[in-house]
């Protein structure tokens, strides 16, 4: 590696690795739970599983953006880290938080954990995604600022490229949107209207800064391209991004009892979002087109391209296929929305993420690429992982597509449990795709260790 | 994207376009906040509604259900439960629920609720059903 620092990054990303089998673990759970519905119960109800598996989810992507924040900037800023101590510190407070949150919401139940850890003090907890209890908000936002602080006063002393300065205003932005979870009127419409600030625009927003700038990053490097050509693109695709994705946050202000105008512009601006997602991938492909060089991390090129792909896919056609008003009225809150859900996270940032790892995993540990060994299996993982996804999608969109009809437009509308009952089959299809997703994680982590001829670090 | 459009045109379109469109955004998330008193039926927030409304956070309610379709698709909408169940209904069905669960189906917790948090839930959830959200669900089973 170019910067002796960039090694904080490694903890990072094994912590991450870690928190994604854990997620995947998880959704395994809750798939079952699905068809087999006393599973578990009443020792894991779903409600707990589920704020595991998206707690999960969270934290590792967390985890990947910093470690590829503390590997990225030090080499574009072309200095050492601000302050590695600082960042191994933030590492530790991070992971021990994390883990004895998912330890509460494991061992006691949830109204207890809120009594333990004040939330009588500010009510923020019980609100999708934003479940953690005080102490780990209040953690979530030292180690955000501590990392923000160390990586700003790491570019103030060296160079600011455009990639880094993307990446930081994500970051930044992540940490702001962020306050938004400590805000909980009593009104559930304003409570909704605010959730959304935190949840909308760091997916469909800010996170979109990163997941670009980390995408351009890895280009530079694999493909040889000329910075100016990559950065040109990084602008364009992020402007995209936010003059759809700021209003867009409209596509979820249609029926929470917000005025109806939202329809007009929530529709409009969210059908762009998908033009930034297929810039993305165009841009990918197009700079491993015109590549200068042959860079031996073969597997850190597959998952650049795949992010762009499977971002375009998961986000932007899933996403726009419920996205339109007159739709969204009969699809608001089904499987449809759980399938978007679903490719959108993986394509975009379990992907990018993955990525980054790809590349930078092999650097940390002392050399420019993985044996051809390591790579084979890693590809095996990428397809896995990603064909399973893709068929848990589409397994999700026909239970979607049919709890929409039996629950919402048939001329005899169904309870949802009834309705639910009906498409048992195409849940029992997304656990068996989901366990496939399972064996590719092994695949994945396999490749970590099974050695080889190696190419040497430069 | 040839030589006459520069880096640095991109850059500012970016900056431009992003105070442009976020600046619109508060524009009209202020007007937002200017109409909702009509809608949200704030003047029937009661102690009670508020109380009702913590319940519901602090039992992770969304974790299963979805309430004005945002949540956890695992279990019925209960922003029109009122609707299907009526108070007292809504009140015997989280009573009822067994410790163990049902035997092979999706079971809810029992939350052994006093009578008076039931009065709460039921009020929080009377006022969601009464929020003007544009006419969802499409029908009563939501």
């Amino acid at each position: 590696m170019q910067f002796k620092s960039q090694a904080v990054a490694k903890p990072y990303f094994i912590a991450a690795i870690g928190l994604f089998v854990g997620q995947i673990l998880f959704g395994l759970i809750l798939g079952l739970q699905y068809v087999l519905g006393d599973f578990l119960f009443p020792a894991i109800p779903f409600n707990v599983a589920r704020m595991v598996h998206t707690n999960l989810l969270i934290v590792w992507l967390l985890f990947g953006f910093m470690g590829g924040a503390y590997f990225m900037i030090p080499e574009e800023s072309e200095t050492e880290l601000f302050s590695p101590k600082l960042a191994l510190a933030m590492f530790w407070i991070f992971l021990v938080a994390g883990a004895l949150t998912i330890v509460g919401y494991l061992t006691v139940p949830y109204a207890t954990l809120a009594a333990m850890t004040g939330n009588n003090l500010i009510e923020t907890m019980g609100r999708e995604f934003l479940e953690q209890p005080l102490p780990t908000k209040l953690g979530i936002v030292v180690v955000a600022l501590a990392f923000l602080f160390n990586l700003t006063m790491t570019m103030l002393k060296g160079k600011k490229t455009a990639i880094a300065m993307v990446l930081m205003i994500g970051l930044w932005g992540l940490a702001v949107f962020f306050l938004f979870s400590f805000y909980n009127p009593v009104n559930v419409v304003l409570d909704k209207f605010f959730w959304w600030w935190t949840v909308h625009l760091w997916v469909e927003g800010v996170w979109e800064l990163i997941l670009g700038s980390f995408l351009a990053f890895v280009l530079i490097k694999t493909t040889g391209v000329d910075r100016e050509v990559i950065e040109k693109w990084l602008y364009v695709i992020v402007t995209l991004t936010l003059i759809s994705g700021i209003i867009g946050t409209g596509h979820h202000y249609f029926w929470i009892g917000t005025p109806e105008y939202w329809q007009w512009w929530g529709s409009i601006f969210s059908a762009l979002e998908p033009i930034p997602f297929f810039g993305m991938t165009v841009f990918a492909f197009n700079m491993v087109n015109r590549r200068r060089r042959e860079h031996p991390n073969k597997a850190a090129v597959l998952w650049a391209l795949g992010t762009g792909v499977m971002s375009f896919l998961g986000a932007g056609v899933w996403g726009f296929l419920h996205t339109l008003a007159p739709v969204n009225y009969y699809t608001h809150g089904t499987q449809i929305t759980a399938a978007h859900g679903h490719m959108a996270f993986y394509g975009a940032y379990a992907m990018v993420n993955l990525m980054m790892i790809s590349y930078a995993m092999p650097i940390l540990r002392g050399r420019a690429a993985n044996s051809n060994k390591s790579q084979v299996l890693e590809m095996w993982s990428f397809w896995l992982m990603t064909i399973a996804m893709v068929f848990i999608t589409l397994f999700l969109t026909a239970a979607g597509i049919l709890q929409v009809w039996l629950q919402r437009v048939s001329d005899t509308p169904l309870p949802f449990m009834v309705a639910q009952e009906k498409i048992q089959l195409f849940y029992w299809m997304r656990e068996w795709a989901g366990v496939a997703f399972l064996i590719g994680l092994i695949v994945y982590i396999t490749s970590f260790f099974v050695g080889g001829e190696e190419e040497k670090a430069k | 994207m040839s030589g006459a459009f520069t880096k640095s045109m991109a850059r500012n379109i970016f900056y431009g376009g992003t105070v442009f469109f976020f600046l619109l955004f508060l524009a009209l998330s202020f007007d937002t906040h200017s109409q909702l008193p009509k809608r949200d039926m704030r003047q029937n927030i009661t102690p009670q509604v508020i109380e009702g409304k913590k319940l519901w956070e602090v039992n992770n309610c969304i974790g299963c259900h979805t309430l004005m379709g945002e949540g956890a698709y695992f279990a019925p909408e209960l922003g029109n439960v009122i609707v299907r169940y009526g108070d007292e209904g809504v009140k015997a069905f989280i009573k009822s629920r067994p410790k163990d669960g049902i035997p092979g189906r999706r079971s809810m917790p029992q939350f052994n609720f006093t009578d008076e948090q039931l009065n709460a839930i039921v009020a929080f959830l009377k006022h969601v059903n009464s929020i003007n959200d544009a006419n969802w669900p499409p029908n009563d089973q939501g």
